[in-house]
């Protein structure tokens, strides 16, 4: 069913600032259907300020940002809550509800969105914890279990109404190597079964190269995009020293694993 | 597009022979799906060791089947029959794959608890015993980085001494003088009511003074201090808690309790006297409207006023003010340094800090009046 040509996402002449402090300028580039695309540079670069950009959350300085031909930045705020209910979203610190325990935490979208029933609902949510590899942890609270778990936990919560696009603000950040492996080939599983476009920001780089099939490099000294495409082959053939670099350095000092 | 109701049938067979359930049918939002329950009870039944799909005539589909093939799975596993998804579309097989792949958690620990338990005299009793244990514990704690304090030898800010001090008095100013004003002239109405009767209405200015400089000035600032200080001192130490803000503070080397408790603990013993202060002039001056408009003169009304202050009033007064300081800010921090990490708890903490604060205010102020009344001043 999915389009390999058509477009999710269009970012047209973006500038995202703050006040005075311009963040990033003339942002351009697309998202395809289909797409895991992964948002690179360094920290304090403007990845996460870019995701909030895509969700509505900050307003852009100029520019626009198009899903499926249709302006989301004009839009208003009842035609935004449409097109976002065909997301699902998670946070970089999480954004589970505390005062929830985990069941209700995923069955909310639920209530508000289908016309399951209670007990639908409960089963749906059992699948979706299962499929992110907490079946059984319905009734406890996101502070009773681990971080990684609240990760996939809010996973799940994110793909509840089964979307088109996910965004995820770093995934995997804070997890040790092995469950932040675990949890990239859990979004690509995801992804790929459920068909969804994928967005997210990712420091990765071993993920990046494993799942990415498309990204943009923001530069923070430049304020601007420096290039875009496939990361493997913006590592091997960037016109763009920096990127070149960015991608291929960190990956020296993290031992790939058996190539053997 | 058609969209045809889904449906499931299973066709059973002998041992041996796999059973075959046939899934047909949209299963997508607007259905009215089959429940897995139906199905259960066939399944137990059945004699066939394993169970294959039909899915010839099955159409859309969204994550209610998914939740349908899970339990049937799971179902087929307990009773020790092979589930073979083959037929199931490849996206549904992988995602049936991925949700199978980690064992189910089981929860151990604490079994539910029942309401009756909730209410057990024993158990709450017990909770109360300890809660007091630590009460006394924190205050103990409190004593002894005080003492510190008095030795030098303390972690303790004092630029936080100033900002607390900000933030509990100059800013409280409106409210206190608005319950305060309205304290004296509910006083005087109440006693105005009741000595006209005799007609000694001119003692209404005695027992405004008294009232106000005894009781009610201390008492109102008090309450007024522990729904504002109180509940923002435990939200402050509550969110600090949750942020790993005190763990931070502990493996550095320092006291939470010095660092953090100490200057709010002073900042409201410094405080509340003076606020206390202030609340008893706009106590007395609020007897005195009333007084002027039921034909008391304010010059009569100051000179009673004068009689009736005295030293032991006004000592009374701030005594309280200081022991109520201390115990609205050992109920608000105790609160925040114990409260739990997550956004509800820091809630909770702001709630049990005021409440906590009423009930020691009452029961230390009745204390006090027991005692001045077996003393006899
Ligand atoms: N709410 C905000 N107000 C002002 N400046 C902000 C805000 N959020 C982020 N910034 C600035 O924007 C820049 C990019 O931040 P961010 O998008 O969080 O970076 P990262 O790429 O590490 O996710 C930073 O320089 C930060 O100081
Ligand atoms: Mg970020």
């Amino acid at each position: 069913m999915t389009d390999d040509t058509a477009v999710d996402i269009e970012v047209r002449d973006l500038t995202m600032a703050f006040g005075a402090n311009v963040v990033q300028r003339d942002l351009n580039f697309d998202i395809k259907r289909g797409d895991i695309f992964v948002i690179i540079g360094g920290s304090g670069c403007g990845k996460s300020t870019l995701l909030k950009h895509m969700l509505g959350l900050i307003e852009p300085a100029r520019g626009e940002i198009l899903y499926r031909g249709e302006s989301f930045t004009r839009a208003t705020n009842a035609e935004r809550d449409v097109m976002r209910r065909r997301w699902g979203i998670t946070y970089q610190s999480g954004g589970l509800f505390g005062a929830m325990t985990l069941a209700q935490n995923i069955s909310l979208p639920l209530q508000l969105y289908t016309d399951y029933t209670a007990a639908e609902i409960r089963d749906v949510v059992d699948y979706k914890l299962s499929l992110v590899g907490l079946g059984g942890f319905e009734g406890y609270f996101p502070a009773e279990i681990s971080g990684g778990m609240e990760k996939r936990a809010a996973l799940a919560r994110a793909i509840a109404l089964d979307p088109d696009i996910l965004f995820f603000d770093e995934p995997s950040a804070g997890l040790d190597p092995i469950s932040s492996r675990l949890l990239d080939e859990l979004i690509a599983q995801l992804k790929e079964s459920i068909g969804a476009t994928v967005v997210m920001v990712s420091h990765e780089l071993a993920s990046i190269f494993e799942i990415a099939t498309n990204s943009v490099y923001l530069d923070a000294d430049s304020h601007t995009m420096l290039d875009y495409g496939d990361p493997r082959m913006l590592r091997d053939h960037s016109e763009q020293p920096i990127v070149r670099q960015f991608l291929s350095r960190s990956t020296e000092h993290q031992e790939e694993p058996a190539n053997e | 597009m058609k969209v045809d109701s889904p449906r499931f049938e299973l066709h059973d067979a002998d041992s041996g022979e796999p059973a075959i359930l046939e899934l047909s049918g949209d299963w997508v939002q607007g259905q009215t799906l089959p429940r897995f329950a139906m199905l259960r009870p066939q399944l137990t039944d059945t004699r066939a060791t394993q169970l294959s799909l039909d899915t010839d005539n099955l159409g859309e589909w969204d994550s209610r089947l998914m939740a349908f093939l899970l339990q049937c799975r799971n179902c087929c596993d307990q009773q020790d029959i092979k589930f073979d998804a083959s037929a199931l579309p490849d996206s549904a097989q992988r995602l049936l794959h991925i949700a199978t792949t980690v064992p189910r958690h089981q929860r151990q620990g604490e079994p539910p608890r029942h309401w009756w338990q909730i209410g057990n005299p024993l158990a709450l009793l017990r909770k109360t015993g300890r809660n007091v244990v630590q009460s006394v514990a924190f205050f103990g704690a409190v004593c002894i980085a005080l003492g510190r304090l008095l030795g030098g030898r303390a972690n303790t800010r004092f630029v936080d001494f100033w900002h607390f001090c900000y933030q509990t008095g100059p800013n409280a100013f409106a409210i206190i003088s608005l319950t305060s004003l309205l304290v004296g002239m509910i006083l005087a109405y109440l006693g105005a009511a009741q000595l006209q009767q005799f007609g000694a209405e001119i003692y209404v200015a005695d027992l405004v003074v008294i009232g106000v400089l005894r009781e009610m000035g201390v008492l109102m600032t008090a309450v007024v201090i522990a729904g504002r200080t109180g509940a923002a001192y435990a939200a402050q130490l509550g969110t600090m808690q949750a942020n790993e803000e005190i763990d931070a503070i502990i493996t550095m080397g320092i006291s939470p309790i010095e660092f953090l408790v100490t200057p709010r603990i002073l900042a409201l013993l410094v405080m509340m006297p003076l606020l206390t202060i202030y609340a008893n002039l706009l106590g007395i001056l609020g007897g005195a409207l009333v007084s002027a408009g039921m034909g008391i003169s304010m010059l009569q009304y100051a000179g009673h006023a004068s009689d009736a202050v005295s030293l032991t009033h006004i000592g009374i007064g701030l005594t309280k003010s200081v022991v109520f300081g201390a115990l609205i800010a050992i109920a608000g921090c105790r609160a925040g340094i114990q409260s739990g990490r997550d956004s509800a708890a820091v809630g909770q903490a702001a709630t049990q800090a005021v409440v906590t604060s009423l009930i020691y205010l009452i029961v230390a102020d009745a204390a006090i009046n027991i005692l001045c009344q077996q003393l006899d001043i």
